[in-house]
């Protein structure tokens, strides 16, 4: 580790740890500052890691659908924040219109099944259209170009939906059943947090069947591994391709509604920004390209966002701590890109994305 | 050879564009005039911000002057009225470069905004250079009315808004606090806007001269959705009352996760007019029984009128104003246009001459206009100078369960500056 002690000496060496003695003096200061002031209750640090860890299973579901791209195609669909909005904004009207009628809350199980297929088909036909008619046409085409596109792509869905549906903001309505809380030891947990977390892990395990166990699973890991070997093996890489956006892109609908389960306010046609950029700081956290790496980077950034700035922030004295949540979500991406680029699992390279 | 042609053609271009200014010899004002000849329409300017996430506060504004020009049967002096729109965003930038657009147009008589104070920062300069008017409906930062410079204060001439003080509402939120509500211990939190900000800090100085205590001063993100971690922390210092001048969404989510924090089940949370719509208490849920929130006194037969007319037209496709300045927008357009009206000198062949430092005057000596927000009258001292609004037309409203469940809006009004214990004006 620490290298400037022998021959090959380098400035670039001894700056990068001086960087990591001073950030892990700062974390550790800073914890045990606001820890021994003991103003915040063990019952409160663990609602803000379960509130971290809800909001984290939701950057997952967003996060693999970078990934999930990332794996095939080696390109960032920065326009996947709003494959996410596409979704969670559509079905809010659909939510609007089980509640008025009762059915939200006479079957609540039932509508929310209903709300995230609804949601997930939404999703998953903006994203193979975007798929079809954006990237297709620029495969094969340095990569910095589909990479613009998919920018110019992100701001064409965003005011098209403020077209469709208004500019004003929307909230999804309360569901009884996900009200109250677990009390385990005194210390209370909100259930639709418990839901959340539930409902994401499930879908993260159906996905990871999907591409473990399956035959189109199987053809998406030839592709991603080597897509002219794939081709001749008899694979359509095009159905593949569209097929992964399509699962991606479910995933993100589906997180729109459980993140209106879990955040119901601030639904506009605004709203897939930032969880798209914290996804894909997700997704870069564990490991671009690596299907658990994503799930696992969600959660880190979740709970991380949660408890820093109480923790070390505010420890460390600097005003406003919480206003730099997302300070501490970005320096962690910038820490990954120094010390560890490939993520905390690893990218998974084979030789010719290497 | 060639620099003698560049010359003559420099020249050439000197003389093309000074011909217009020898033209107007009817004109006798000191900043110049706006000419309108017989069959041009008259050009009404709007800096708003129509894109990118504060859109919604730009379509309200847009609306009501949509509403205000429908109003007339778009017609002044005889003419039809064009809005010519310019995007301002939500940055000085965005307000520079919609100002520097408006300024260059010399059919523009004035113009209606900016929407945000920061983007009325970069945009006033060019203005008031220009010689021309803005009248802003939804500027609400206590510099931009203020020309001490050293105070931070941004004023220059020119510049009017129909959008109240944030010294009015802050001090009328710490007041509330202090004599009904019996509060000791006070927390704010902003969003980093220059808006939010001085609202908080006009609350927390004002509560803090009443002798309360103010426990925590915090901040949070535009485009957080999370507020546990705040929440959390200001649940540890146990305020009364907790003040949260920010905007929607951030206001619904702050509300909304606040019941659900141990801690701060018996706090008051109060917030202005940043997060005074309908939606709000709609999208808020049961959580918003019980807010307080200080904003405009818009109720009454005219208000109720104009929001019939604003489901009939939908300016911008919407059934109701999305936000809260539609009001201010509708006064501010009004007021440009009726000075517009006093100020019009037209010449024998059927021209209007509309002198700008005449117009500036006319909307100056603005008084007792009765508009959609009260009564207004612009003033021109500082820390007021273009404050037409007095902030005698603010309340403080409490959100009900016909808020929340049945849209009703506004909600009923508990409170205002009339049964204040300190009435020192």
């Amino acid at each position: 580790m620490f290298k400037w002690n022998t021959d090959d000496f380098s400035w670039v060496d001894f700056t990068i740890d001086v960087l990591r003695v001073i950030i892990v003096l700062g974390v550790v200061i800073g914890a045990w500052n606001t820890l021994s002031s003991g103003r915040i209750s063990f019952a409160q640090w663990v609602n803000l890691f379960a509130a971290g860890l809800s909001q984290g299973s939701i950057y997952a579901l967003i996060a693999l659908g970078y990934t999930l791209v990332y794996g095939i195609l080696l390109m960032i669909n920065f326009a996947h924040g709003e494959v996410f909005m596409a979704g969670a904004f559509s079905t809010v009207f659909l939510a609007e219109a089980l509640n008025r009628t009762g059915f939200l809350n006479a079957q609540p199980l039932l509508a929310i099944l209903l709300m995230i297929a609804f949601a997930g088909l939404v999703s998953m036909s903006v994203a193979i259209l975007l798929e079809r008619i954006a990237y297709r046409p620029l495969r094969g085409s340095p990569r910095l170009v589909p990479l613009i596109t998919a920018i110019g792509a992100s701001f064409f869905l965003q005011y098209t939906f403020r077209g469709l549906y208004g500019s004003g903001f929307k909230a999804y309505p309360g569901v009884n059943a996900l009200q109250g809380a677990i009390v385990i030891g005194g210390i209370s947990i909100p259930v639709v947090q418990v839901f959340v977390f539930c409902a994401a892990l499930v879908l993260m395990l159906c996905l990871y069947w999907l591409v473990e166990r399956t035959r189109i699973g199987k053809a998406m890991r030839a592709v991603s591994e080597n897509k002219e070997v794939a081709r001749l093996m008899g694979i359509d890489i095009d159905w593949v391709i569209m097929f992964t956006f399509g699962v991606g892109g479910f995933l993100a609908g589906s997180a729109g509604v459980i993140n209106g389960l879990f955040r119901p306010q601030g639904v506009n046609f605004y709203m897939g920004f930032i969880p798209g950029i914290k996804a894909f700081t997700a997704a870069v956290l564990g490991g671009i390209g690596n299907i658990p790496g994503a799930m696992l980077g969600g959660l880190f950034l979740g709970v991380i966002e949660a408890i820093g700035p109480n923790l070390v922030l505010a420890g460390l004295g600097i005003p406003g701590a919480n206003q730099l949540k997302d300070v501490i979500a970005f320096t962690m991406l910038v820490l990954v890109l120094i010390f560890r680029p490939q993520g905390i699992l690893g990218e998974r390279l084979s030789e010719t994305k290497a | 050879m060639k620099r003698i042609y560049l010359l003559f053609t420099l020249l050439g271009l000197l003389v093309a564009f000074a011909m217009p200014a020898f033209a107007q010899d009817g004109c006798m004002d000191a900043l110049g005039c706006v000419e309108i000849a017989s069959d041009d329409p008259v050009v009404i300017g709007a800096m708003l911000s129509v894109s990118g996430a504060t859109s919604f506060y730009g379509e309200d504004s847009l609306g009501g002057i949509e509403l205000a020009i429908s109003g007339r049967d778009g017609m002044l002096l005889g003419r039809e009225i064009t809005l010519v729109v310019e995007d301002s965003l939500c940055s000085a930038e965005g307000g520079q470069a919609a100002a520097q657009r408006v300024a260059a147009d010399e059919t523009i008589v004035g113009a209606i905004g900016t929407t945000c104070s920061g983007a009325a920062q970069g945009a006033m300069p060019i203005i008031s250079e220009a010689g021309m008017v803005m009248i802003s409906s939804s500027n609400t930062s206590p510099s931009l009315t203020n020309d001490d410079t050293e105070a931070g204060g941004t004023y220059l001439p020119g510049y009017f808004r129909t959008a109240h003080n944030d010294l009015f509402q802050g001090a009328m939120g710490a007041r509330y606090a202090v004599e009904v509500l019996k509060a000791g211990a006070v927390a704010t939190i902003h969003d980093g806007d220059p808006y939010t900000e001085g609202l908080a800090v006009v609350m927390a100085n004002t509560f803090a001269g009443l002798n309360g205590d103010v426990v925590f001063q915090g901040a949070v993100s535009k485009g957080d959705t999370d507020m546990s971690a705040i929440l959390t922390e200001i649940a540890a210092s146990a305020p009364d009352v907790v003040y949260l001048p920010v905007f929607v969404p951030e206001s619904e989510f702050l509300v909304s996760q606040a019941a659900n924090t141990p801690g701060l089940e018996d706090a008051v949370m109060m917030t202005a007019d940043g997060s005074f719509s309908a939606t709000f208490a709609q999208n808020t849920g049961a959580a918003a029984v019980g807010v307080v929130m200080t904003g405009p006194h818009v109720s009454g037969d005219a208000y109720s009128a104009f929001l019939d007319l604003w489901a009939e037209e939908q300016p911008g496709g919407t059934d109701a104003p999305p936000s809260g300045f539609h009001a201010h927008a509708y006064d501010a357009a009004n007021i440009l246009m009726d000075a517009v009206e006093a100020v019009a000198e037209e010449l024998d062949d059927g021209t209007v001459l509309i002198g700008r430092q005449a117009l500036r005057d006319a909307i100056s000596a603005v008084e007792n206009y009765d508009g959609l927000t009260g009564s207004l009258t612009c003033q021109d001292e500082s820390p007021y100078a273009g404050d037409c609004a007095t902030g005698t037309a603010l309340a403080v409203f409490e959100i009900t369960e016909p808020q929340v469940n049945d849209g009703e809006w506004p909600p009923p009004i508990v409170w205002d500056l009339s049964m204040s214990m300190m009435n020192d004006g």
